[in-house]
């Protein structure tokens, strides 16, 4: 990796995303417990953990999509917690789901559209036609081109393959210029023959967004990871570089398993 | 003392009312919350057996007990052929699709019954023992809506049993909390359905054929009391068999009362209480909230 | 592999824009040809079939109130079984203005048709469009049921059962007469009318405003984690939709000079559901489509075999649901798309 300028390493350490004593139960389900985070600024920042450990329950607390037990958000020191999902969308915060949630029946460039006007406020207007945005609509071609998904444009998100689907997926996220971006699975599903595009992407994206990304793919994590925090049972079990958290004896027990890496 | 028994007759009015509008509407209930199925069609299924039973004993002659049974298992039967050959086709499409499906066998069940009976009402001649009335003790009331009310009250712990004591009830139960897991667990969720349907168009029909006394019986039958049935099932909560019981004697009653007080407008009450209930609870009193 | 990060600053050529898909979307709204056809027909119309102007009015009043519910319904996804409130409130807003003289000017009395309507859709949006599915769909129902019943105890107001019978309308602008022998000045009336509104709708659904509506039919997870209002929108999206029922409502009024407790019916909203999926909602011409054949075979059939009407349509319904769910207007669509490629094929 190159070295980082002292200006870029300033903004690197800044404090995005923040929980303190994050809890939430269903019932007497206890999904999370007690879960102090921090995610950087420019964070590359994987959370990995067995199925059930409640990792998307995290995600639907940090985005809004649920509420809290217990517990507080912030955002660049700002307290979200009572905010609602638009709320943070407009702090941003952008989330993608573990199965896709498109507009399969519209084009992928009207799905990027979508998340796009309505950043810049574009959507809530009624009385000229959506071809008078130009703005929008270049802005959402540029997303397209850089993501390789131009070809497509046209196409319905339905006639896609799976994995340009899911590409689609973080395409929409990114028209919303986040400064927190949460990835949920970003390659589930995806055939292994298609799931570097969805590498490609992850990689390229701007660096001072600040990238939580739940996987269960090692590859992935060990690719793009700088830091790894494993999560058993809804409580923080482990956090390290990616190299620690490999060597870590009780993370092998409990999730890697004895074969691990390397 | 004359106030009590005024005020106890027209409780009873209302409990057997009700009564009638439980056993129509419990069928709906459970097959509501068993599948999601948007199932406008119930009220023709009560028709539809509610003339199987009154032309059984009209036409034919039948017993009381024989009619009912006719039109029980006639019913079932029915519902079994559109169960498998229409209904299961929409068990994944949205509610437009099966709302429209589910009136579009309304009019072809009305249409039929036109063409084949005719249009005018159907009257039910009730057996001699159940005519007349009945000494409860401090007064007297018509025998047949004591009758229904007890058998309304012995079917809805019948089917409460069924649920909590038997095998299938389980089954039904936890399809009904928790589909996905249910199947995953090795439950027939289909056949399930099939039998539940069956039974539940069943009941209508029973329901039908009791309550043609009062609710009369003729073509516009499935339309006219659709509505009713609807509020029954949502304010009780879908699923929910206690939820449906609670919710069709309060209806009848309430409906029952206004109709004697208030009969130019009353049922607005009706509309704005259902209206009331589901915004405070949007699953009904005793549904299960969705989290 | 590139290492471009994304986003930059997007070119300020329109180099981007043509692309195809972009230029597609940018062509989107413009007027084909083919959409003359429907205003050309209602031309032809009037002076091909001069005994039928009762007939035409009627029709396009009916086909206003589907595209109506074709806002709500098939762009919005809001599944209601209740829209006749606001056709009734629009007809009775009319009336009774008509009957006590207190308002007889036809335009706007339509404008305070539609004010009344809306009214009476923001107020119960805003409290039903909390709920969805079953309990939505019953909430719209009872309020429906709750004005009818309303209207029918007022009865000393509204006529009650009865209705109110022959309501004065002034002439338009002063000059056109409503006269009940003579319909035309009610025909061109209402086509304009129709024609206006039309306009509207047509501008709404081409609008980004249109298009974030789409998005909450198709996903609405998708919609509020994209920061978009959800509930401001459809509930926005209601109130208008009850204005233009509204104004249907306030045009049967004043082309019947009548107005009873049939405009808030069960039966008018169950019917103008069947004709919007019919036709084909979601498709802006699919209420043209499934109101004119309906209207046509419910005039032909109906009046000689009711109960045959019944049992056709209901077998008609039938069938729609399994098989054509998108009604006339899908079915016409997939059989194009077919007919392309089975000519781009050969």
């Amino acid at each position: 990796m190159a070295a980082l300028s002292r200006e870029a390493y300033g903004i690197m350490t800044e404090l995005r995303l923040e929980t303190r004593a994050l809890s939430r139960r269903f019932g007497a389900l206890v999904a999370l417990q007690e879960v102090d985070f921090k995610l950087a600024a420019g964070a590359r920042h994987a959370l990995i953990g067995p199925n059930g450990a409640g990792k998307t329950t995290f995600i639907n607390l940090l985005a809004g999509a649920l509420p809290p037990s217990r517990g507080r958000v912030l955002l660049k020191g700002e307290d979200i917690t009572d905010k609602k999902q638009a709320a943070r969308v407009k702090l941003g915060i952008a989330r993608t789901f573990q199965i896709n949630r498109l507009f399969r029946g519209l084009s992928v460039l009207e799905n990027v559209c979508m998340s796009v006007a309505e950043r810049v406020g574009a959507a809530p207007t009624m009385f000229y036609p959506v071809g008078r945005r130009t703005d929008v609509i270049e802005e959402s071609m540029h997303l397209l081109d850089v993501l390789k998904l131009a070809a497509d444009a046209a196409h319905r998100v339905s006639e896609l393959p799976y994995g340009r689907q899911r590409l689609v997926e973080i395409a929409i996220a990114i028209g919303l210029k986040p400064d927190v971006l949460l990835l949920d699975e970003p390659a589930a599903g995806v055939p292994s023959a298609e799931s570097h595009i969805i590498l490609d992407a992850i990689e390229r994206l701007p660096e001072h967004i600040a990238v939580l990304i739940i996987e269960h793919d090692m590859d992935l994590v060990f690719r793009f990871a700088k830091r790894v925090t494993v999560m058993v049972g809804g409580a923080l079990f482990a956090e390290g570089t990616p190299r620690e958290i490999e060597d870590n004896p009780q993370v092998r027990a409990v999730y890697l398993g004895q074969a691990g890496r390397g | 003392m004359n106030a009590a028994i005024d005020f106890a007759s027209i409780l009873l009015g209302g409990l057997a009312a009700g009564t009638v509008l439980f056993i129509v509407s419990v069928g709906l209930s459970v097959t509501m919350g068993l599948m999601g199925f948007v199932n406008l069609a119930h009220g023709a299924f009560a028709m539809f057996g509610g003339y199987i039973i009154v032309l059984a004993m009209n036409r034919a002659h039948f017993g009381f007990p024989v009619a009912l049974a006719l039109g029980f298992l006639g019913t079932a039967a029915l519902s079994v052929v559109l169960e498998q050959s229409l209904y299961r086709r929409l068990y994944r499409a949205g509610e437009l699709d099966q709302v429209l499906l589910t009136i579009g066998l309304i009019f072809i069940f009305m249409a039929t019954l036109t063409i084949l009976v005719g249009p005018q009402s159907q009257p039910l001649q009730l057996p001699s023992e159940l005519g007349g009335q009945i000494n409860l003790g401090f007064m007297q009331y018509r025998t047949y809506s004591i009758f229904l009310i007890v058998v309304g009250a012995l079917i809805v712990v019948g089917i409460w049993l069924a649920f909590e004591r038997t095998r299938i009830g389980a089954q039904i139960r936890a399809t009904v909390d928790n589909r996905r897991m249910a199947e995953s667990l090795g439950i027939n969720v289909d056949r399930l359905f099939t039998i539940t349907f069956a039974f539940g168009s069943g009941m209508a029909a029973l329901g039908g054929g009791l309550g043609a006394e009062f609710l009369g019986l003729d073509p516009q039958y499935a339309l006219k009391y659709l509505v009713y049935f609807l509020i029954a099932v949502s304010v009780g909560g879908l699923g929910s068999v206690v939820g449906v019981y609670y919710a069709s004697l309060l209806l009848g009653t309430l409906d029952f009362i206004l109709k004697l007080y208030l009969p130019k407008g009353g049922t607005i009450f009706i509309y704005v209480l259902t209206i009331l209930v589901l915004l405070w609870r949007p699953q009904g009193l005793f549904g299960r909230k969705s989290a | 592999m590139s290492t471009e990060a994304i986003p930059a600053a997007p070119a300020t050529t329109l180099g981007r824009a043509n692309h195809p898909a972009a230029r597609l979307l940018i062509a989107r709204h413009h007027l084909r040809w083919w959409e003359t056809l429907p205003w050309l027909a209602a031309a032809a119309f009037y002076f091909v079939f001069p005994d039928y102007l009762g007939f035409g009015t009627s029709l396009m009043i009916t086909i206003l109130f589907a595209l109506s519910l074709d806002l709500a319904l098939g762009y919005a996804g809001i599944i209601t079984l209740g829209h006749a409130a606001f056709f009734g409130a629009g007809a009775y807003t009319v009336g009774l203005l008509a009957f006590h003289n207190i308002w007889t000017e036809p335009i706007t009395s339509l404008m305070l048709a539609a004010l009344a309507a809306a009214a009476v859709g923001v107020a119960s949006g805003l409290v039903l469009l909390r709920t969805q599915g079953l309990t939505l769909l019953m909430l719209t129902l009872c309020t429906m049921a709750l004005l009818q019943e309303g209207a029918n105890m007022a009865h000393d107001f509204t006529g009650g059962f009865d209705g109110l019978p022959s309501l004065d309308i002034a002439p338009v602008f002063g000059v056109f007469e409503f006269n009940p022998l003579y319909p035309d000045t009610q025909y061109l009336y209402t086509l304009a009318i129709l024609f206006v509104c039309f306009i509207f709708i047509r501008t709404l659904i081409y609008s980004p405003f249109g298009q974030s509506l789409t998005g909450i039919r198709e996903n609405l997870l998708r919609m509020h984690a994209i920061g978009a209002p959800v509930r401001r929108r459809l509930v926005v999206c209601y109130t208008i939709s009850a204005a233009l029922a509204g104004i249907a409502g306030g045009l049967w009024a004043q082309t019947n000079a009548y107005v009873n407790l049939s405009a808030l019916d069960l039966d008018r909203a169950a019917t103008v559901l069947i004709i919007l999926i019919l036709g084909g909602y979601g498709r802006l011409y699919g209420a043209f489509v499934g109101a004119a054949a309906y209207m046509a075979l419910e005039h032909f059939l109906a009046r000689i075999y009711p109960t045959a009407w019944q049992l056709g349509l209901g077998l008609l319904l039938v069938v729609v649901a399994l098989y054509a769910r998108n009604g006339m207007l899908g079915l016409g669509e997939v059989i194009w798309r077919r007919y392309r490629a089975r000519r781009t094929a050969s």
